[in-house]
């Protein structure tokens, strides 16, 4: 069953074409990449499924489950990005953006927000309602800060952990907000091949670990072919191949992508 | 009943030294009230006025992050509708002698209380019109919206005779002098704002002020929490201004200007964008400055008559005093800290080792 796909989407900025025909399925449980040179339009294909840009033409369905396990598909092109994080997808950012002035734990508690039932009023008087949101909101958050490493560091400022850390922090902050398909851009972006073997188990882990489904933007090669289910690989805004691990690093358009014309320089 | 007894003496054996602070302060507003002479008494409620619109522009500005300007507004909404609504009535007819007072208003008297919520949430109302198209927008609209929207509710409430007098302003409000009216909701309000601020809703807000984008992927509502600041800084400042009038006796549009807003924006730049306490003491620091500088704004007395020392010298120190902020000192008095025991015990123990270099004690942040 797909839990993420997309119909035809193109987004233009002016007369560039970011994406071009973007037609991705992404299956319940699977992981997969999406790859490309520089410039290739993969951060705008997030930016376009998560909601930040509303394509200039397509379609982007996504099929949540609710809690009956009924799962029906839904239209969410164009819809806020708090409104389709609320359905289930979660997303970090390529360029880290954590809540810089606040503590990590705070950071992880603000994702737990949309899922706050209570009202600003009964907020500020303390309901009893109000005290076990925050007691469970809290329980859930120390809980993923320890998965991931940093239950010792809560009280720290988010911007003064270290690099590798700050991604482990917008990873855990994602999960806070109970995702059914999780968004990673360039996890192990600046990471060194030591760290990326650690972020690779760690994905690995929480996949299972949270029944998840990733669909991710990565530059190292090493790291997708390992983990990847299903490999999409954008050039210019449009899709030139797309398949197994295997298939993909042996499709010659790819190679031309990644390394030119003459492409006979494989290995 | 036992089992409440020990949760409270629990409570109390954590927050002693905030108790005893409580008890201090109460037993201070208290003798306060009944020992100082009018004009120190004015000047305290003045203060405590400022900290009400200024807390209520911090929690817009500093920890959502929305230059908002709109200060001077909320606060004549608030001011105005305790007016119209507490003026005696066989008074009315004094005060509106241009042109009577509309009918549908001329009876109407209301207890303070009722009236100082009603502007509150008049406040609320117009800022809800306000915020509706401008919060939606990212950057600076809404400060210039805000600036222009309190400037269109003075003309507005220039023009309106038959409601707000005009230009006449009303006169004869019942006016509150004992301290507890202006203490007593400051201090509710710092009490609800501290409690919203470490709640799931203020760090929603901090994180909007942090980054919008990143706010809005974790499942914000950038509009929905913006606006719930939004309303809740108006319904103080209202209230605030309510205060305002009642203290004054009198309202009239010219109290109005936006330069009024000014002054809170200089107390919580000082104070710190984004820190309770800071605006708490900055509150205190600006409002008592601006009465103990007023030596400036008259002529030189000492033989020598200077011509520097005019009226409006005053603001000047001030402007000065915010530029060098500014420039020097960008995080204002507290940046986004408050001022806790523990911060206290801590910048204490700092203080002592840079002084002497002696031995550090245990027994920092006692008072």
């Amino acid at each position: 069953m797909s839990l993420l796909r997309t119909e035809n989407v193109i987004m233009q900025f002016g007369g560039v074409v970011a994406v071009n025909d973007l037609n991705i399925d992404i299956k319940k449980g699977e992981l997969a990449a999406l790859i490309g040179p520089n410039g290739a339009g993969k951060t705008t294909a997030f930016n376009v499924i998560t909601g930040v840009y509303a394509p200039t033409s397509g379609k982007v369905l996504f099929t949540p489950t609710d809690n009956a396990g009924i799962a029906t598909e839904i239209d969410i092109t164009g819809k806020k990005p708090d409104k389709i994080t609320g359905m289930g997808v979660a997303r970090t950012f390529q360029n880290i953006r954590l809540f810089k002035e606040l503590s990590v734990i705070e950071n992880v508690l603000v994702a737990t927000h949309l899922n706050a039932n209570y009202s600003f009023l009964s907020a500020i008087l303390r309901t009893p309602k109000a005290q076990k949101g925050e007691r469970q909101a809290k329980a859930e958050c120390e809980f993923l800060l320890e998965r991931l490493g940093l239950i010792d560091l809560q009280n720290e400022k988010a911007s003064s952990l270290p690099y590798g850390q700050q991604r482990h922090l917008e990873i855990a902050r994602a999960l806070a907000t109970k995702p059914n398909l999780l968004l990673l851009d360039e996890p192990a972006a600046g990471m060194n091949p030591q760290e990326t073997d650690e972020l690779t188990d760690l994905i690995f882990k929480l996949k299972t670990d949270f029944d998840l489904t990733i669909f991710m933007i990565e530059h190292h090669m090493d790291l997708v072919m390992e983990i990847s289910d299903h490999i999409y690989v954008l050039d210019f805004g449009c899709t030139i191949a797309k398949g197994t691990p295997e298939a993909v690093q042996n499709d010659p358009k790819v190679i031309e992508a990644y390394l030119g014309v003459d492409a006979d320089v494989e290995n | 009943m036992k089992e409440t007894q020990n949760n409270i003496g629990a409570y109390l054996k954590l927050h002693w030294k905030t108790a005893v602070f409580l008890v201090v302060l109460l037993v201070g507003i208290g003798l306060a009230d009944n020992f100082v002479d009018s004009y120190v008494r004015r000047l305290l409620n003045l203060c405590a006025i400022y900290v009400i619109v200024s807390l209520a522009m911090n929690l817009v500005n500093g920890f959502t992050g929305q230059f908002s300007l709109g200060q001077a507004g909320f606060m004549a909404i608030g001011a105005y509708t305790v007016a119209v609504f507490t003026v005696p009535i066989e008074s009315r007819a004094a005060i509106f002698y241009l042109e009577p007072m509309a009918p549908f208003l001329a009876n109407i008297q209301l207890p303070f209380i009722v009236a100082l919520i009603l502007g509150g949430l008049a406040s609320v109302v117009a800022a809800f019109f306000i915020g509706s198209p401008c919060l939606r927008l990212r950057g600076d609209y809404l400060a210039i919206a805000t600036l222009g929207f309190s400037e269109i509710i003075r003309i507005v409430f220039t023009n309106t005779q038959s409601i707000t007098n005009g230009a006449l302003g009303i006169k004869s409000i019942p006016t509150i002098s004992s301290l507890w009216w202006t203490y007593g909701t400051a201090l509710l309000i710092i009490i609800a704002t501290v409690l919203l601020i470490n709640s799931t809703y203020g760090r929603a807000f901090k994180s909007i002020r942090e980054d919008e984008i990143a706010a809005e992927a974790m499942g914000v509502g950038l509009f929905k929490t913006k606006m719930t600041s939004f309303l809740i800084g108006a319904f103080f400042t209202g209230v605030g201004g309510g205060l305002f009038a009642a203290l004054l006796g009198t309202v009239d549009p010219k109290q109005f200007y936006f330069t009024l807003t000014y002054n809170f924006l200089l107390i919580i730049v000082l104070g710190g964008m984004g820190s309770i306490s800071g605006t708490i003491i900055a509150s205190f620091v600006v409002t008592l400055g601006q009465e103990a500088l007023r030596f400036l704004d008259e002529p030189m007395a000492f033989g020598l008559d200077l011509p520097i020392f005019r009226p409006g010298l005053r603001m000047v120190v001030f402007s000065f005093l915010l530029m060098v902020i500014v420039l020097f000192y960008r995080k204002g008095l507290m940046g986004t800290n408050e001022l806790t025991w523990d911060f206290m015990a801590l910048k204490y123990q700092s203080i002592k080792k840079k002084l002497g270099g002696k031995k550090t004690s245990n027994e920092g942040g006692g008072n």
